[in-house]
């Protein structure tokens, strides 16, 4: 296995073999081992966050029509290198009566709640941390650490506003983890269910390297099988991540910061770090679970797939910060309407139709061969389209017999010249 | 003494000190925080007990929904950073006479217990807990009975909710 090809593994082979040579214990060698990926995976997503803060200032600054960082460094580049030196030499504040273990806890949960998820994330053929075979269930439990670290956050400022947001981050985040839960539920399904075709290495349903595996073509992407299930699952990662349209936890207008409100300096930049990371994370969930992963021509060079990687979750990432930059804040009552009205049960239908609608095509067609495959997503494209259309002609009807308001008074312009005398009638002067 | 066993003591003391601060901490956000690190350290035994998918359910339903929601519930009616009421009512000495005599029981029967002091089998590795633990529980010879009963009290306990939640008008 060449250098160039799949660098990780050489230099891990080499490092081993090395220490083998010394004669060190074996255990202690996979400690190392250990230690340094777990050191390589975590040091890349900090690092990466501070190209990524860069990317959405930039993307965000050509969406609304301005220049965004140009100063420091080529393209601005090294703008975030300034701010991050910027925000470690400011004074690290702590709040009168705040409660000050907690207080310092939080930021630091806030970024091992994101970092963790990178754990069992598959970066290439063989780059995976641990292929936990739960490791869907694993990324909806360490979400819920980063759900109380933005509570205790908010909780022990000792301040209204940073309290304000922490219980709309419990309204929130707590209601969107339910159609998350639920659309990831249909991936699982759908792998779950090759698990005992062959040579494929699908090993358990819930595991995200067999995820990946199990979209093994072009034709077997979740997002082809199961399209609303990913909207549904990018919509409410979103609002778990807590970005525009759903930062009403940290709404600027309305509860000044939110949560992170008493926040300065390192635990400030921790948190922010953190809110990034995760945006980014969550673009890399949604390629990782249904568009396939790292697989793409030429993915048996690990190298290769890891470029895979990075492509697709990049184009997602730009998506979102799309989202972000055009859409304005929901107001709170809209949006727990919308998760417990509109995108739960969405969810559950779902989840029921692709159940059986696999069971009926797995017992009918062998989805090992090609055909058997290509017949399997499209049943599951009708019925996700079936779905789709019946819930926009749900909503049709629901709108239309909704009573329209009557507007108050008509449009009128604020401010125009008076409009000249009409010579017309008037006598002449 | 091999480094499981080192790592299981050191858990098991976490868990001893979480559980025991969190009835003994006079704030009761904090006891909250505290019974959130008793419950994680709850998940780190099931992993050392090889119970990947029991740790994690630990942490999402425990953790991530009832100990969320309890906080939630104590920052709504407590006042929220001044809180120091009495901790014991006039039964504290019952409720401890029962722990002495839960922890009494637990103790006489595990020492009685010869499987205490066996080591646990070896875990066949190609053996998928969650696949079994799935198709135990929907067997009509296994658990099919209990997961229902527990099924139908949980719907109860839905339906019941928006019983009281409803605004009749």
């Amino acid at each position: 296995m060449g250098f160039f090809s799949d660098p990780i593994s050489f230099l891990a082979d080499w490092l081993t073999a090395l220490m083998t040579n010394a004669g060190w214990p074996e255990g202690l060698i996979n400690v190392i081992i250990t230690f340094l990926g777990v050191f390589v995976v975590a040091n890349f997503g900090m690092l990466f966050v501070i190209f990524l803060i860069w990317l959405e200032r930039k993307l965000a600054a050509r969406m609304q029509d301005r220049l965004g960082p140009n100063r420091v460094g080529p393209y601005g580049l090294m703008q975030t290198i300034a701010d991050i030196v910027k925000l470690f030499t400011k004074e690290d504040t702590t709040p009168e009566g705040a409660d000050k273990v907690v207080f310092n806890l939080a930021p630091i949960m806030a970024v091992l709640s994101v970092l963790l998820i990178w754990a069992v994330i598959p970066f290439a053929e063989g780059w995976i941390g641990t292929d936990l075979n739960v490791g869907v269930l694993y990324i909806v439990a360490v979400g819920s650490i980063g759900i109380v670290a933005t509570l205790i956050a908010g909780w022990s400022s000792n301040n209204k506003f940073a309290l304000l947001g922490a219980f709309r981050t419990v309204a929130q985040l707590v209601s969107y983890e339910v159609p998350m839960v639920l659309s990831l539920l249909i991936p699982v399904l759908l792998a779950g269910n090759m698990t005992n075709i062959p040579g494929l290495g699908v090993e358990s349903g819930m595991g995200l390297g067999s995820i990946v595996r199990a979209q093994h073509n072009w034709y077997s992407i979740f997002f082809l099988m199961a399209p609303l299930a990913a909207l549904i699952f990018f919509i409410s990662s979103i609002a778990e991540v807590g970005r525009t349209p759903f930062d009403l936890l940290e709404a600027e207008s309305e509860i000044v910061a939110g949560f992170h409100i008493e926040y300065s300096g390192a635990k400030f930049a921790m948190i922010f770090a953190a809110e990034f990371l995760h945006a980014f994370t969550i673009s890399v969930l949604t390629m990782t679970i249904f568009f396939g992963g790292w697989q793409g021509p030429g993915d048996s060079i690990p190298l290769v797939g890891w470029a895979w990687f990075m492509v697709k979750s990049l184009i997602v990432y730009f998506l979102v910060a799309w989202v972000r930059t055009t859409l304005p804040r929901i107001r709170i009552d809209h949006m727990l309407n919308y998760n417990w009205k509109f995108l739960t049960p969405l969810a559950l239908v779902l989840l029921i139709s692709t159940a059986l609608v696999d069971r009926i095509v797995v017992d009918a067609v062998d989805i090992s061969m090609t055909q058997g495959q290509i017949v399997r997503t499209l049943s599951h494209l009708a019925a996700n389209l079936l779905i789709a259309w019946a819930t926009i002609a749900i909503l049709r009807r629901r709108q239309a017999a909704r009573p329209t308001r009557q507007p108050v008074a008509s449009p009128r312009p604020v401010a125009r010249p008076p409009e000249p005398e009409t010579t017309a009638d008037a006598p002449a002067a | 003494m091999t480094a499981l066993q080192i790592i299981f003591l050191i858990v098991s003391a976490l868990l001893l000190v979480s559980a025991f601060m969190v009835v003994t901490v006079p704030n009761l956000v904090r006891a909250a925080l505290w019974l959130i690190a008793a419950l994680f350290m709850t998940g780190v035994v099931f992993v050392l007990l090889d119970a990947g998918f029991l740790a994690v359910v630990q942490v999402v339903v425990y953790i991530g929904a009832i100990a969320i929601l309890f906080i939630f519930a104590v920052m709504l009616t407590r006042r929220v950073m001044t809180d120091s009421g009495p901790q014991t009512n006039a039964n504290w000495w019952l409720a401890g006479l029962f722990s002495l005599a839960l922890f009494g029981g637990i103790s006489w029967i595990l020492l009685g217990w010869d499987g205490a002091n066996a080591s646990a089998p070896a875990i066949d590795p190609g053996l998928d807990t969650v696949t079994r633990l799935g198709t135990e529980l929907v067997n009509p010879d296994a658990f099919i009975l209990p997961f229902e009963v527990a099924s139908v009290l949980l719907l109860a306990a839905l339906i019941g909710a928006v019983v009281v939640a409803w605004e009749r008008d």
